[in-house]
């Protein structure tokens, strides 16, 4: 698990692809907790994600939005993973001003994520 | 032989029609079989308290005529039970509602159970509650609070279908509890058969979104396709007496059921997988397959349980104040500059016109909205075409309505004094319930079921038998 306190600015391996090629997710919410699944497409890119989508690189794509923390839970049998993030929800889905309260579009946020595919 | 779980709605406002398939194929099948209608969401419960506050007469599903009326008879006739919480803050009220469409149906034999024990508003503050981990609203005071609603497991459920209850409507329950009820009655499973619980609780997580297992919510045209979403056919879970599952759907609908659409429903709304807590069972989703058996059959197999968590969830609802919104379009030759200027304007005159706890938000639809923060941060770095389509979006919210009535005045007034060319102001104001979450003692807990008896000679109801 990683809290906020210890993070950095993420940083990009180059010659990338976005993780939306090779992986697909949905997001869920309970309060101000957000979680997000990520499943490989093809189980062979699974060890590529569980490199590369580190709860540290997850945090910084959501610290704008005040995320404190990001726990990841792998899942091998179903070539993916588990983000649990906190506070990113700025209210949560009875106390945000924003368009998305539950934070159901923010799925594609992490799969905006640059990737090296290789 | 299975037991058949089908899926009748995922929230409220879901598809009014989905049930007619579904219960098309319960009877096709000639299986033993329930129907689950799951329409109460955190904030749809919130705002069922909040509709009751201004009329008794409400606070249950909007839409339980047009849920119901399609299907009631028909489950009636072939054995089909119905459970639902689309009781929501008035499950008595639901009930009512239901007796009255059956006499409408030709059918006032119906029997209908209530389930009861989830509302602990009038004993919140003697009870021993423990704040929920993720939580950081502090406990508001008296005044403010509206109501407080323990999440029920499956046990009183079970014991209104013992009562040969034909439908079963509750208040606040855990979702998936609503397709366990029914595993549990058909099979007799112990309650302390952890893994078949587990697996019974995670057939019901599965189903209690709708479509989200077969289909829906999952299109991304190019990378997921999914056909017929216009149709997407409501799930069905074949359940073993050996707890084993198999998620399908009916025949002729559109969507699909993959181990795609599977495994993201799979995780919904779960945190950590070895331990996904719920009333009855605590899930270990951690050694889970997924395998496609034929084309719209998927099998869900290592599915393991554990005791049930020492607490119980309960959401308590208290009021918000008001939010208040407002949108004004800018499009064409320079539209971004004119809307960026209309936010400048508004944020002056706001330092002025409202008081300082005022909270507002700003957004520029079209630019960066969706995934920004109330401070805005992507809209100053978001990279854009000058001339597109804009829209600029204010939020406020305040305890008072007059100052969020104010702040979107604001931006009214961008019609006449602010940049070039906006249109198409929308204003709309909302009360807010704000909620926060704790856990209470199981044993402060007192869940059971009574039969609904609706009266012809004016009496509101009577409850003719009562279970533990």
């Amino acid at each position: 698990m990683l809290q906020a306190e210890h993070t950095q600015t993420a940083v990009h391996p180059h010659s990338s692809v976005s993780l939306h090629q090779l992986a697909h997710a949905r997001a869920g919410d309970k309060g101000e907790r957000l979680n997000v699944a990520l499943f490989a497409y093809d189980p062979n890119h699974y060890t590529t994600l569980l490199d590369q989508v580190t709860e540290e690189r997850v945090l910084a794509l959501f610290a704008h939005r005040g995320a404190s923390r990001v726990r990841r839970y792998p899942l091998p049998n179903l070539a993916g993973m588990n983000f649990v993030i906190d506070d990113v929800l700025q209210g949560g889905v009875n106390g945000a001003l924003n368009l998305d309260g539950h934070g159901k579009t923010l799925s594609f946020l992490l799969l905006s994520m640059e990737v090296n595919s290789s | 032989m299975s037991f058949l779980l089908g899926s009748g709605a995922g929230f409220s406002g879901d598809r009014t029609d989905a049930a007619v398939a579904v219960v098309a194929e319960l009877i096709k099948r000639q299986q033993p079989s329930a129907l689950v209608f799951e329409t109460l969401g955190e904030r749809t419960l919130a705002a069922a308290h909040r509709a009751m506050r201004e009329d008794p007469e409400s606070g249950f599903e909007p839409l339980l005529d047009e849920l119901l009326a399609p299907v009631l008879r028909d489950c009636l006739d072939h054995g089909i039970k119905i459970l639902g919480n689309f009781g929501a803050a008035n499950p008595g009220g639901a009930c009512q509602v239901i007796a009255a469409l059956a006499t409408q149906l030709g059918r006032p034999d119906l029997s209908i159970a209530q389930v009861h024990g989830d509302d602990i508003r009038q004993q919140l503050h003697s009870l021993d509650l423990e704040r929920w981990e993720a939580e950081r609203l502090e406990m508001p005071g008296d005044d403010a609070l509206i109501s407080a609603n323990v999440y029920l497991g499956a046990k009183a459920l079970a014991e209104a279908l013992a009562m040969q209850a034909d439908v079963v409507v509750t208040g606040r329950v855990a979702d998936p509890a609503l397709f366990l009820a029914p595993l549990m009655h058909h099979f007799d499973w112990r309650w302390d058969d952890w893994d078949r619980l587990a697996c019974g609780m995670m057939a019901g997580h599965l189903a209690e979104c709708g479509a989200q297992v077969s289909g829906g919510y999952f299109a991304d045209p190019g990378f997921k396709d999914v056909p017929g979403l216009a149709t997407v056919g409501y799930p069905i879970i074949e359940v073993e007496h050996d707890g084993s599952l198999i998620i399908t759907k009916p025949a002729n609908t559109g969507g699909c059921v993959t181990e795609q659409t599977v495994k993201e429903q799979l995780l919904y709304e779960v945190h950590d997988p070895a331990n996904y807590l719920t009333p009855d069972v605590t899930v270990d989703l951690s050694h889970a397959e997924v395998r496609q058996l034929s084309p719209n059959r998927v099998a869900v197999t290592g599915i393991r349980g554990k005791p049930a968590p020492e607490r119980l969830k309960t959401t308590v609802c208290y009021e918000g104040g008001w939010q208040g919104e407002a949108e004004i379009s800018y499009a064409g030759p320079n539209a971004l500059a004119r809307a960026q200027l209309a936010a400048q304007v508004l944020r002056e005159r706001l330092v002025f016109r409202a008081p300082a706890e005022l909270r507002t938000r700003l957004d520029i639809i079209g630019l960066a909205s969706v995934f920004d923060s109330d401070s805005g941060e992507l809209q100053r770095s978001a990279s854009a075409s000058s001339s597109g389509d804009y829209r600029l979006r204010l939020a406020a919210e305040h305890s008072e309505r007059r100052w969020v009535a104010r702040a979107t005045q604001e931006l009214l007034a961008l019609y006449c004094a602010g940049p070039a060319g906006g249109g198409g102001v929308r204003r709309q104001f909302q009360r807010r319930v704000f909620t926060a979450s704790y856990l209470v003692k199981r044993s402060d807990v007192h869940a059971h079921a009574t039969l609904f008896e609706s009266s012809p000679f004016g009496e509101r109801r009577s409850e003719r038998y009562v279970a533990s």
